[in-house]
């Protein structure tokens, strides 16, 4: 490759940290968790047709605390790139572009994320 | 205004040939995933704690099954389209960019096609 040594364009350290970029940079981790994350379905899905033995050992992760913490972490994950993905389709459309907007909708997107999360889970425990 | 002639733009696919079609997909499918997240984690959280039974009967619901195809469709689809971009900002050899992306579309249809098997043999067997 001829382009090998040609300098990079401005990349990551040369712009001013701002917490947008956070949301960014956790929009992609949480979208590679969740993609890895879909062991977990396929795992429970093929448990379940495999038959009750099988599926004592998926019961036993989901008891377990360390299952409810990768759980927990699933479920934010999931909402977290949910509300975000939405913020994406609206910048798609092309709105919610201007500087105030983009943080309000961040401080929204945060918020919704664990607050359904919180919900999801007060939910599952029977609580609500 | 665009300088380039209306025959370039119709021929012009980008470098790979393809054109938006990665975006418009993993906007399609993002769409779609919405109401099917919402729906999935709603009716997940009814019976994750209840044993094999109640994941067995919930599942098994031609509804539920039809859903939860669909579900799986849409998930795996967006993810190995976001797992592809995210394979080529970051790697840069080319050709383990290419082993990398071939890994992620096998793993996805290998799982994707194990999920819905599953949930078809559930439905129908059940």
């Amino acid at each position: 490759m001829t382009t090998r040594d040609r300098p990079l364009s401005p990349h990551l350290q040369i712009y001013r940290w701002q917490w947008t970029m956070l949301l960014s940079i956790v929009h992609r981790l949480t979208g590679v968790a969740l993609s890895v994350g879909t062991l977990l379905l396929v795992w429970w899905l093929v448990a379940v047709a495999a038959g009750p033995e099988t599926y004592a050992a998926v019961q036993g992760f989901i008891s377990h605390w360390f299952g409810r913490l990768v759980l927990f972490g699933f479920t934010w994950a999931l909402f977290y790139h949910l509300a975000n993905g939405i913020r994406h389709l609206f910048w798609d459309a092309g709105r919610g572009y201007a500087l105030a907007t983009g943080y309000a909708s961040a401080w929204v997107v945060v918020l919704a994320s664990l607050a359904l999360t919180g919900l999801a889970w007060l939910a599952g425990y029977g609580i609500i | 205004m665009s300088y380039r002639s209306p025959l370039a733009r119709a021929r012009g696919l980008g470098s790979a040939r393809e054109g938006a079609g990665h975006w418009w997909a993993q906007r399609l499918t993002a769409v779609a995933l919405v109401p099917l997240c919402l729906w999935f984690v709603i009716g997940l959280l009814e019976v994750i704690g209840e044993g094999y039974e109640a994941a067995a009967d919930w599942i098994s619901l031609t509804e539920n099954a039809a859903l939860l195809v669909l579900f799986v469709v849409a998930a795996f689809h967006h993810a190995q389209l976001g797992l592809q971009v995210v394979i080529e900002d970051y790697v840069h050899h080319e050709g383990l960019k290419i082993a990398g992306i071939i890994i992620v579309k096998f793993a996805a249809i290998l799982l994707g096609f194990s999920a819905i098997f599953a949930v078809l043999s559930i439905s129908f067997g059940g």
